[in-house]
């Protein structure tokens, strides 16, 4: 298979007793998007928090198996966490940026990462949220708080914030649920930007959403990942009939 | 678990199969005009390709809304896409039904050239085709598709032997038959396009139950299938 970026080899996972993930091998192709479907328990954003180790904050996880990023098993222990993220970034469901300046949200990982000249963070800013198509509406209010964003403002600013780190892959957790339609679009459209430079992993409950962005869609149930291959193919003619049910909504 | 489209889906079944029949009836109807040398059945086939034109487009809305509405997938997007192009394919055929009959118009009241031997049996094999062609897509039978487009062979080759026997037995012996038997070789020619799109129909309904294509590429239909 043409550049994983991400391979994973039996990957199994369970919170406690409880087995979320059950024996998933597969591979995340660089610089595409790729979304996870699934009901609501299958699994899917438990696979999606593998990527960046964020299940390590959950009580009692055990993770066996292999994540390969870069030729680097991710899950094995002595993996430096601090690096992990900030070459794998998430976005989460509702945009939460932090109670600070537009300024100060976008620098923030930058200068943890011992960022501290200016003009470089300046630079960073500017380029961070020309990414996001931020900076025209945004250039002359950086100092202003950045809760006082509109929804979709501050899902963009979420998005140049975790830029401003310079990721290799991006986690999204279903980005645009709390947007309206037309934020929606707009956000579709930037994603379709960034997995110019970015790979590009998405869960979604939309299925529509799936089928217009990604470029390859894997579904989920029950803890395994059922089949993952072109966007195109596993909506119009799936391999598996547990996908054609939930699918075309016979699942239940 | 049954869905409230399933109840749609099943609507457009109806349309199909309504639509389905009716080009049968004017299939039929065309040819026994033409054994029966009967102009009053030539001139109703013709008039009643009007509903069908109606139903046509009926069924075509049906499929939009249902896409617009449903936004449906996989399965239900195959039957839907499946449905609008047998429906399309349908259409044409009634319509090739008024072709044969403007031609039977045409001679009926001329003495017939030969006795009907080839385009009986052509007309035999047409309506098979078709009726096996719309019982696949109804029952989704997949190995009823693939007989239904190895059967086009036996359709060209009888179009071809009414073309031959009409042009170099009579036409080429004498022009004065030309105008006797350009409309009987137009007739086989009909016949034997409506076979085409009966091919199309058991194509598409291939790419239905299997998301296969084999339009064009009839290689890919398994070995072993023969037309029955």
């Amino acid at each position: 298979m043409d550049n994983p970026k991400i391979q994973i080899n039996n990957l199994d996972l369970w919170y406690g007793d409880f087995q979320a993930l059950k024996g998933v091998n597969t591979r995340f192709r660089e610089k595409v998007i790729t979304a996870i479907i699934g009901p609501s328990g299958c699994g899917k954003s438990t696979l999606l928090r593998v990527f960046n180790r964020m299940n390590d904050l959950a009580e009692g996880v055990k993770t066996t198996g292999e994540v390969v990023i870069d030729g680097q098993n991710i899950i094995a222990k002595g993996t430096d966490l601090v690096t992990l993220r900030k070459k794998v970034g998430m976005v989460f469901q509702r945009p939460n940026p932090f109670p600070l300046s537009i300024y100060e949200n976008i620098v923030f990982g930058p200068r943890i990462y011992g960022e501290t000249n200016r003009m470089k963070l300046e630079e960073m800013v500017e380029n961070s949220l020309k990414s996001v198509l931020l900076w025209e509406e945004l250039k002359n209010k950086l100092r202003k708080p950045a809760l006082s964003l509109s929804l979709e403002q501050k899902q963009r600013l979420c998005i140049a914030r975790l830029l401003a780190v310079r990721p290799d892959i991006l986690l999204m957790d279903e980005p645009c649920s709390s947007l309206d339609p037309q934020a929606t679009t707009r956000i579709e459209e930037l994603m379709r930007e960034l997995k110019v430079n970015y790979t590009i992993v998405i869960v979604t409950h939309n299925m529509q959403q799936a089928a217009r962005i990604s470029d390859e869609t894997g579904f989920m149930l029950l803890g395994e990942l059922i089949e993952l291959g072109r966007t195109e193919e596993l909506f119009t003619k799936p391999r598996d009939k547990r996908t054609e049910d939930y699918i075309t909504g016979r699942y239940g | 678990m049954e869905r409230h489209f399933d109840a749609e889906l099943k609507e457009l079944h109806k349309g199909i199969l309504r639509i389905g029949a009716l080009a049968q009836e004017a299939i039929v109807k065309s040819v026994e005009a033409l054994t029966r040398r009967d102009k009053t059945l030539a001139q109703a086939v013709i008039v009643n390709d009007n509903n069908i034109d109606e139903l046509e487009l009926e069924i075509d809305e049906k499929c939009i809304d249902l896409i617009a509405c449903y936004q449906p997938m996989a399965g239900d997007l195959r039957f839907i896409t499946t449905g609008m192009k047998v429906n399309a394919e349908l259409e044409r055929i009634a319509d090739l039904a008024v072709d044969i009959s403007q031609r039977v118009l045409e001679i009926a009241d001329k003495p017939l050239l030969k006795p009907l031997i080839d385009i009986p049996k052509l007309s035999i094999v047409t309506q098979k085709m078709l009726r096996d062609a719309i019982d696949s897509f109804i029952n989704k039978d997949m190995a009823l598709a693939k007989k239904v487009v190895l059967c086009d062979t036996e359709a060209d080759q009888l179009r071809n032997r009414v073309q031959d026997e009409l042009i170099n037995d009579y036409m080429s012996r004498d022009a004065s038959t030309a105008t006797r038997a350009v409309p009987l070789l137009l007739i086989a020619r009909h016949l034997e396009r409506i076979c085409d799109h009966t091919t199309n129909i058991a194509e598409d309904v291939i790419y239905m139950i299997e998301g296969k294509v084999v339009k064009h590429h009839p290689e890919k239909l398994k070995n072993g299938d023969k037309c029955v």
